[in-house]
C-alpha cells in the first residue's frame, strides 16, 4: 500500500458516490438502534428501490443528539430528520429532490454550531464496518505519511507540539509518554488502547470504536512506529459485543489492505493487534490492572514506578492511551501540531468529547473545544434542564470526579479548572442533576460503586470505602450526627492520601465536592431529618450495624 | 521434560471444540485464561466447576488462579441464567432518572434480590454497570435488546409476559 493506492482506493469510492443523486445517512449507533434505526433502514432501502430514484442508504457510527433519534441526514443537502420511524421511509425517499418533510426537521442548530469536530469528525459520515470508506476521508494518510516521510522521534516530536494530554482522564502528556517508551531499551515493545470504559454515564469511547474503529487503529500504528513496537492489544469492555465485532472487522480489512502486518507500506515496520476483552472490573481502567488483566490475571493494580512506559506487559515497556487519545493522532499528523495546539485553552488543547446525559434537553455526544464554559455545554448545546426543573449540579469524571454547581458554570472547561474545583475531566462522561436529585444520595451511589468495585489490594480503599458507605447510610436515613460528618470527611482524607492507585485515591472525590458545594443539605439531612429532594426515605433507619470488613 | 498434553474433552458436547479452539489460538498459554473463559461462558451461559477445572488444567493455571480470576471479574456467572435475563443498568444517568425505582419493582415482582434467579428457572435480574446508552436513561435490557426510557409498568408487563410462557 502506498499513498498513490490510497488515493486511488478514495477516487474509486468517490467514482461510486457519484453515481447516486443522494445519500441517505441512517444512524445506527446504539441509542437509535433501540428506537428501530435497523428496521428503519431496511424501509429506506425498500422504499429507495421502488422509487426508482439513486439513493445510497448508508449506516453510520453516532451522529451526536441521541435524544432524538433514530437520526437521519440527508446528502448533499445535509438534512437532518429526528425520531424517524420506519413509517416514514416513503416521505423521506419521496422528499429527495424537492422539499424536505416539514415535520421531521430536525432544528439544532445552536447545538451543532458551538461544537468541533475532529474526533467525532467522521462520525454520522462514513460506514464503519467499510475501510474504504475512511480512507475515503483521508484514513490511513496519516500512517503512511509517518512511515515514508518521518522518523519516529519527528512523529514524538509532533504528537508534543500538539500539546496533547491523555483523554482517559489523567491528562498525562502524550508527546511525553511517547518519548518515554520510545528511549526505553529492549527490542520488544507494546502498544495498548485502554477501550474499558467503565466509568458509568460515559459512552464516548464506544461511540469511537462502533462508529470508526479504523481511527484507533490508525492512530495505535502511528504510536508504534513512534516508540518502536511490533505488537498491539486493544482491551475493550465485554459489554460492548459491537464495539468488539467492528473492531473485529476494521482488524481483518486492515491487514487484508496491508495496512497491518509486516512490511507495510513497503517499509521494514511491523504491527499487529489483538483484541482482549474486559470482563466487568472497573478498576481495569487503571493502568497497571489492565495490563494485569491482560495477562490473564485478576485485575489488581500494582505500585508505580515502575511505569509502565519502563516496564508494563509482560515487563516490557509498554504505551497506553485511552481510545479517544489515540482518536486524536491521525487528524495531527495530518494537519500538524500547531494546527492542534490553536484550538482550545493555554494547558488543554484540543477538543474533547463529553457524553452529555442526565436531567438535560438533548442527550448525546457532543464534542467542544477546551476551554469552553460548562455554561455553554449545558444551556445552549444540552438545551438545559427540561421539565420546568432547575439545574443543581453537572458531575464529570464518574465516581473519580466531582460535582460542580450552579454557580460556578461559568468555568472554561480544562484538566486543570475541573481539577482546582475538586472534580476532574474524567474521560467525558457529564451528568446533569436537577432539583430532584439529592447530592448526599448522589455521593452514597458513587461510593456504594467504588466499594463494589474496589479490588480489596489495599486497606484505605477496600476498608474505607466500606466505612464511607455506612457514614453516608446512616445520614440519608436519618440517623447522621455531626460527628459523623466530620468524621466522613477525615475519612475522605485518609483514602485520598493513603490508597493505592487512582480508584482509591479519587473515590473521595464524589463526596468532598458535594459537601463541599452542597453542605446545607448534608445538614438538613442531619439536623432537620429532612431529605430537601425528596430522595432519601427518612423513615427506615438501618440497624446500627456497620458493614464488616475484613481490614 | 515431556511436551506438555492438554487433558482430554470432558465430554462429547461440541461445545468444547469451541472452547479448545480458543485455547489452541492462543498456544495454550496462561494469559488466555480470561479469553477462554468467555468462550465458556458464550458457549455454555455460565462457568461449572467442571469447565473451570478443564480450562485450568488445560493452561496449566493454578485451579485457585482460575477460580480467583472467575470470582474476580463481574461479567462472569458461576451459576445457570434464567430461560429470560431482565438486566437493568444502574448506571449513573440511570439512577439519576430512577433506575433505583426499576430494581425495587422488579425484585418486588419476581419476589427475588438482583443477582437471582426465579424458582422456576424463567426469570434472572441483574444489574449491569452502565451499558453505554445513557442517553436513554433509564436503560434495561430484555435478553440482551436494549430497550431505553423504560417505565416500571412496561418494565412488569415484559416480565409478566415471561413468567407464563
Amino acid at each position: 500500500m502506498t499513498i498513490e493506492e490510497l488515493e486511488q482506493i478514495a477516487k474509486s469510492v468517490s467514482q461510486e458516490n457519484e453515481k447516486y443523486d443522494f445519500e441517505v445517512n441512517v444512524c445506527m449507533d446504539l441509542a437509535c438502534m433501540s428506537q428501530g434505526a435497523d428496521r428503519l433502514r431496511e424501509s429506506l432501502i425498500k422504499s429507495a428501490e421502488a422509487s426508482g430514484k439513486k439513493v445510497l442508504v448508508r449506516r453510520t457510527g453516532c451522529m451526536g443528539p441521541c435524544s432524538s433519534g433514530p437520526l437521519v441526514r440527508v446528502d448533499p443537502e445535509e438534512l437532518l430528520y429526528h425520531h424517524v420511524k420506519a413509517g416514514n421511509a416513503d416521505a423521506i425517499v419521496e422528499s429527495l429532490g424537492g422539499a424536505p418533510v416539514p415535520e421531521l426537521q430536525c432544528d439544532l442548530n445552536d447545538h451543532f454550531d458551538k461544537q468541533v469536530r475532529v474526533v467525532l469528525e467522521n462520525a454520522g459520515h462514513i460506514d464503519p464496518e467499510k475501510i474504504d470508506d475512511y480512507i475515503s476521508r483521508d484514513g490511513y494518510k496519516a500512517l503512511l505519511t509517518a512511515l515514508t516521510e518521518m522518523t519516529p522521534n519527528g512523529v514524538v516530536h509532533r504528537i508534543t507540539e500538539s500539546g496533547l494530554r491523555g483523554r482517559g482522564g489523567g491528562g498525562y502528556p502524550t508527546g511525553l509518554k511517547w518519548g518515554t517508551v520510545a528511549k526505553a531499551g529492549g527490542d520488544l515493545k507494546y502498544v495498548i488502547c485502554n477501550g474499558d470504559e467503565g466509568d458509568p454515564g460515559a459512552f464516548m469511547d464506544r461511540s469511537v470504536m462502533e462508529g470508526d474503529p479504523h481511527r484507533v487503529i490508525e492512530g495505535m500504528a502511528i504510536a508504534a512506529y513512534a516508540v518502536g513496537a511490533s505488537k498491539g492489544f486493544i482491551y475493550v469492555r465485554a459489554e460492548y459485543p459491537v464495539a468488539v465485532s467492528r473492531l473485529t472487522t476494521a482488524l481483518r480489512d486492515a491487514r487484508r489492505r496491508g495496512l497491518l502486518g509486516n512490511g507495510i507500506c513497503n517499509t521494514p515496520f511491523n504491527f499487529d493487534i489483538e483484541i482482549r476483552l474486559g470482563a466487568g472490573a472497573f478498576v481495569c481502567g487503571e493502568e497497571t490492572a489492565l495490563l494485569a488483566s491482560i495477562e490473564g490475571r485478576r485485575g489488581t493494580p500494582r505500585t508505580r514506578p515502575p511505569y509502565p512506559a519502563v516496564s508494563g506487559l509482560w515487563g516490557k515497556p509498554t504505551l497506553l492511551n485511552n481510545v479517544e487519545t489515540y482518536a486524536n493522532i491521525a487528524p495531527i499528523i495530518r494537519n500538524g501540531g500547531k494546527w492542534f495546539a490553536n484550538m482550545g485553552s493555554e494547558r488543554s488543547k484540543g477538543t474533547k468529547v463529553f457524553a452529555l446525559t442526565g436531567k438535560i434537553t438533548n442527550t448525546g455526544l457532543v464534542e467542544v473545544p477546551m476551554g469552553i464554559k460548562l455554561r455553554e455545554i449545558i444551556e445552549v448545546i444540552g438545551g438545559g434542564v427540561p421539565g420546568g426543573h432547575t439545574f443543581k449540579a453537572v458531575q464529570t469524571g464518574g465516581p473519580s470526579g466531582g460535582c460542580i454547581p450552579a454557580e460556578m458554570l461559568d468555568l472554561g472547561v480544562s484538566y486543570d479548572a475541573l481539577m482546582a474545583v475538586g472534580s476532574i475531566m474524567g474521560s467525558g462522561g457529564m451528568i446533569v442533576m436537577d432539583d430532584t436529585s439529592c447530592m448526599v444520595n448522589v455521593a452514597k451511589f458513587f461510593v456504594e460503586f467504588c466499594k463494589s468495585e474496589s479490588c480489596g489490594k489495599c486497606i484505605p480503599c477496600r476498608a474505607g470505602t466500606a466505612q464511607m458507605f455506612t457514614l453516608l447510610s446512616r445520614i440519608c436515613d436519618g440517623s447522621g450526627t455531626m460527628e459523623d460528618l466530620n468524621l466522613l470527611i477525615s475519612l475522605c482524607n485518609t483514602i485520598k492520601e493513603a490508597s493505592l492507585c487512582g480508584l482509591g485515591m479519587t473515590a473521595p472525590n464524589p463526596v468532598l465536592s458535594t459537601i463541599k458545594y452542597f453542605r446545607n443539605e448534608y445538614i438538613e439531612h442531619i439536623v432537620n431529618k429532612r431529605c430537601p429532594a425528596g430522595v432519601c426515605n427518612m423513615a427506615a433507619p438501618v440497624p446500627e450495624a456497620a458493614v464488616e470488613v475484613l481490614a | 521434560m515431556a511436551a506438555f498434553i492438554p487433558p482430554p474433552l470432558p465430554s462429547d458436547d461440541k461445545r468444547w471444540k469451541i472452547v479448545n479452539g480458543t485455547m489452541r489460538k492462543n498456544g495454550f498459554a496462561r494469559h488466555a485464561l480470561i479469553e477462554t473463559l468467555h468462550t465458556v461462558q458464550s458457549a455454555f451461559g455460565y462457568l461449572d466447576d467442571d469447565s473451570i477445572r478443564f480450562v485450568a488444567r488445560s493452561l496449566r493455571v493454578p485451579l485457585s488462579q482460575a477460580y480467583g480470576v472467575v470470582t474476580f471479574y463481574h461479567y462472569f456467572s458461576l451459576k445457570p441464567p434464567g430461560k429470560h435475563t431482565m438486566t437493568i443498568c444502574a448506571g449513573t444517568a440511570c439512577y439519576i432518572k430512577g433506575a433505583d425505582k426499576l430494581i425495587a419493582a422488579a425484585e418486588k415482582q419476581l419476589g427475588i434480590p438482583q443477582g437471582q434467579t426465579t424458582k422456576d428457572g424463567q426469570i434472572s435480574l441483574m444489574t449491569a454497570r452502565c451499558v453505554g446508552a445513557c442517553s436513554r436513561a433509564p436503560v434495561v435490557l430484555c435478553d440482551g435488546e436494549v430497550a431505553g426510557e423504560m417505565a416500571g409498568e412496561k418494565m412488569v408487563e415484559q416480565l409478566e409476559r415471561w413468567a407464563v410462557e
